[in-house]
């Protein structure tokens, strides 16, 4: 019982140490990709808001167990009530516009939530698949408000602090990514190993064993749909802010689709692996698009399928495995 | 002493079959009961009716005197009680520390925190560590489960209960699969026990169940066809018959 305390003060220096590693490798990388790419800083941002959506669909499919091809209507949401509130209600403050952001996708996850998690297994990815049809359809009829097909426009966002023009160079745009990146990454990391992701998951694991603590697994659940929600919302109100129109395409069963990709590529259960799931893919995806516009679907599939096969836990689960046995060996 | 558990006339068919057919019973605290049968007798059917894992055809369960019929298994947990299942229901990727954290947490109310880490938590880990400790545990307390040996896996399984401080307990089957080189610890926590706890078994091994109740129940075909002291079991014609009758389908004896 003597050396308990210093085992779990180790455990916890771990952690902590893995965080900041984290926080600084997502400083590194994006410094790194704005001096390699500083007339491309729109992909860059892109990249950003998408990596919120897989981040986001990785807490309730990796943390969570639930399946779900519908993920981008919490993306959607978010980015259509920012941009409403600066088209329709003037409420140009980016700050203010994120805040609006993130209230449309947890409403929108509170939504989706309550719907999905009533069925299980295949069910339960058809109920999502109906569910972003549903809100694309809602989106493309609500034109008055959304723009419809031809995408809202018209929204723009007041400079940040009263200083920094969103301007074409995108700089601000970027930075203001980078930021909320790594705020969200941040409170994640807390949200994950709090008593709350513990109990997510057991939940992912064995449901009725939850149930015989004491516990209710779909109230744990809708609270992270929830919470999901605004996370993905944050990634909707970037994209908003930064592109300064929104698409249906915003909330499609494609952006859906694509974000579950990139969350495999990276691997699930790790905010590390969505994150590497969404710089590979996006970055793979602009290279070969570019490089050789008519073979590069084939490319991206050829990607998958050897990561599917090569790599089941994904890019980063993978090699966290291989590190892992690795360290052990030499002590 | 008031009853603590009280069960009337519970009734239960899988279609057309009667599998609990009017079993009542009453238990109060510090009770050792022991509920035998051969295989098929309904026992595990009870047990998941009593804790609401089941809707009985008709009947009543009472906890402490409030009828608790119509409230599902977890308003069950919360009101004290907890059972532990004969095939281990563990999460493979997290660690017995973890475990517990998440029960007493759970017990406590804070399951539902979004901050901070039980690691820091010291009246958490001083629990746990406790508890852990008492059933031989402690070393193992940050490896992951999917690493430890199955009578380990029990044991945790049993800790899990406890940490959840009930009032009535359920084991289905706290020894099963458990080599027998393995039995004693498991005896061991049996023993150890809160005193004022009600306990009810289900265990084929007939050793344990003779040193561990001071009653036993004996279902076969569902009904309770012995109500009495260990001593009397074994004298009991009725009993005798029972498991003769099931010698040609039954994988183990008495
Ligand atoms: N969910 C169920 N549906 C249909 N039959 C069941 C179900 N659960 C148990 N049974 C049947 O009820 C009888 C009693 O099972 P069980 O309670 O598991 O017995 P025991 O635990 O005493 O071995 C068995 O014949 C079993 O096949
Ligand atoms: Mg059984």
């Amino acid at each position: 019982m003597n050396n308990e305390p210093s085992a779990t003060n180790t455990r916890q220096t771990r952690t902590i140490g893995r965080d900041l590693i984290g926080i600084g490798a997502i400083i590194i990388v994006a410094v790194v990709g704005y001096l390699l790419f500083p007339d491309n800083l729109a992909l860059l941002t892109r990249i950003i808001a998408i990596a919120l959506l897989v981040l986001s669909l990785d807490l309730v499919t990796g943390y969570c167990g639930i399946a779900t091809l519908g993920h981008a209507a919490l993306f959607g949401s978010g980015a259509y009530a920012a941009g409403i509130a600066a088209a329709h209600y003037g409420i140009t403050s980016p700050l203010l516009m994120t805040l609006a952001g993130i209230l449309g996708g947890a409403l929108a996850g509170l939504i989706c939530g309550v719907i999905i998690l009533r069925a299980h297994g295949l069910p339960q990815l058809v109920l999502s698949i109906s569910l972003i049809y549903l809100f694309h359809e809602f989106a493309n009829k609500a034109s008055s408000w959304t723009g419809g097909s031809d995408g809202l426009s018209g929204i723009s966002p007041d400079p940040l602090f009263g200083r920094f023009e969103f301007d074409l160079w995108g700089q601000t745009a970027y930075v203001f990514g980078v930021v909320l990146l790594l705020a969200v990454f941040v409170l994640l990391r807390f949200l994950v190993r709090s008593p709350f992701g513990m109990l997510c998951r057991g939940i992912k694991e064995d449901p009725l064993r939850i149930m015989a603590m004491g516990a209710s697994p779909k109230i744990a659940l809708i609270k992270m749909y929830v919470i999901s929600g605004a996370v993905a919302g944050v990634g909707g109100a970037l994209n908003a802010i930064s592109t300064q129109v929104v698409g249906l395409d915003s909330l499609s069963f494609t952006q859906s689709a694509e974000a579950l990709v990139m969350l495999v590529l990276g691997g699930t259960g790790s905010l590390f692996g969505a994150l590497m799931g969404t710089v590979v893919f996006m970055l793979f995806e602009d290279y070969v698009s570019a490089a050789n516009p008519f073979h590069w679907l084939t490319m991206v599939g050829v990607l998958l399928i050897a990561v599917v096969l090569f790599a089941p836990k994904g890019l980063y689960g993978t090699a966290a495995g291989f590190i892992a046995s690795r360290l052990e060996k030499h002590i | 002493m008031s009853a603590v558990l009280e069960v009337l006339n519970l009734k239960k068919a899988f279609s057309g079959l009667t599998v609990t057919d009017d079993v009542s019973l009453s238990m109060t605290p510090g009770d050792r009961v022991a509920l035998i049968g051969p295989n098929g007798a309904g026992k595990t059917t009870f047990v998941n009716l009593v804790t609401g894992n089941l809707r009985p055809d008709s009947g009543e369960v009472r906890l402490n005197g409030e009828a608790v019929t119509k409230i599902d298994a977890i308003g069950r947990v919360r009101r004290g009680l907890v059972r532990s299942f004969q095939v281990t229901r563990l999460f493979q990727e997290m660690t017995p520390a973890e475990h517990i954290a998440l029960a007493i947490l759970q017990r406590d109310g804070r399951a539902g925190k979004m901050f901070g880490n039980f690691l820091s938590m010291p009246d958490v880990m001083d629990e746990a560590s406790a508890l852990l400790a008492k059933l031989g545990l402690h070393d193992l307390m940050h490896r992951k489960v999917s690493e430890i040996a199955y009578g380990q896996q029990r044991l945790l399984e049993i800790a899990m209960a406890l940490a959840l401080k009930p009032k009535v307990l359920l084991l289905d089957e706290p020894a099963a699969g458990v080599p027998q080189s393995d039995t004693g610890r498991i005896e061991q926590a049996l023993a150890d026990l809160p005193s004022d706890l009600a306990v009810l078994m289900i265990e084929h091994d007939m050793d344990l169940v003779f040193r561990f109740a001071k009653r036993v129940i004996v279902l076969a075909a569902g009904t309770i066809i012995f109500d009495g002291s260990p001593a009397d079991v074994t004298k009991d014609a009725a009993v005798r018959e029972a498991y003769l009758g099931s010698y040609a389908n039954a994988s183990h004896a008495v």
